[in-house]
């Protein structure tokens, strides 16, 4: 039975996922609410079952020529000592506090992304010409 | 290369000078941002991509480049983040395996109804539960 379960939450975040929607962060209480897991586990767990999707997603993304490799190469080099460090952090917190600080940031996260739906399409006008 | 129909051997000069510094300034800021793209993602395991689109449209990026290069960033962070936590001892390889042929099946299903659906009304949607899966979590 349980094996039913874990398929059926990949199955869920899989699509929401595919969708392009982060399907991965509504895996996580997903996995702690429905069925059991604790914070950091089900933390764990949506961080490694990405990797190997997200291989296939990019192959065919790059194949196509979507993904630039300018903005990649300077995201990663921002955000790969922020990530080592928070989840760092994050291991070292306990269960009951992170849990609660992932409550708030779904929170948060959905507060303002519903906001973004709702108020009318505002253009997003890069500042300079796209040349690169 | 045209620039606003001048060409650039009769550009002046000052316009070159504009144009480096706000393609610095942009990419200065990009950096910043990702820096909490990253820590998002090491922290709560997940939701760095919520912020990473409109980082990379804001940048320049078509809505569908945003989604692809940032699918190629997180993908990085995951695997670093996941072998942090696992050498801390937090991992479940049990689960993780079940879990993750659910996840192929369902990427696929995903991005083949992606074309079909109403993208609008199922975001809403999907951040409604995501307020209230926050609650729940509060809440527990």
């Amino acid at each position: 039975m349980n094996i039913i379960f874990l398929i059926s939450a990949g199955i869920v975040g899989g699509i929401l996922g595919g969708m392009g929607m982060g399907g991965g962060t509504l895996l996580i209480p997903l996995l702690t609410l429905c069925l059991g897991f604790e914070q950091h586990e089900a933390q764990w767990l949506n961080l490694a079952v990405f990797v190997p999707m997200s291989f296939v997603a990019i192959t065919i993304h790059a194949k196509n020529r979507l993904v630039k490799v300018k903005p990649l190469l300077l995201t990663i080099c921002g955000a790969l000592p922020a990530s080592i460090l928070f989840s760092f952090v994050a291991t070292k917190a306990s269960s009951e506090t992170l849990g609660k600080f992932f409550g708030v940031f779904l929170v948060v996260l959905g507060a303002v992304n519903i906001i973004k739906i709702l108020r009318p399409e505002k253009k997003v006008i890069p500042i300079i010409p796209k040349d690169e | 290369m045209l620039f606003f129909g001048i060409k650039a051997q009769q550009r002046p000069i000052l316009t070159d000078m504009i144009l480096l510094a706000e393609r610095e300034k942009r990419n200065i800021r990009l950096i910043f941002v990702a820096a909490f793209v990253g820590a998002v993602s090491g922290l709560f395991g997940g939701g760095g991509g919520t912020l990473a689109v409109p980082l990379f449209e804001k940048w320049g990026l078509t809505v569908k480049e945003s989604h692809a290069t940032t699918i190629a960033v997180i993908m990085p962070l995951c695997l670093v983040s996941s072998v942090a936590y696992c050498l801390a001892g937090i991992k479940n390889f049990d689960a993780f395996w079940k879990i993750e042929i659910g996840v192929l099946v369902g990427g696929v299903v995903g991005a083949l109804v992606l074309r079909k659906i109403s993208s609008k009304l199922l975001s809403f949607v999907f951040y409604a539960l995501m307020i209230f899966a926050g609650v729940r979590t509060l809440v527990k």
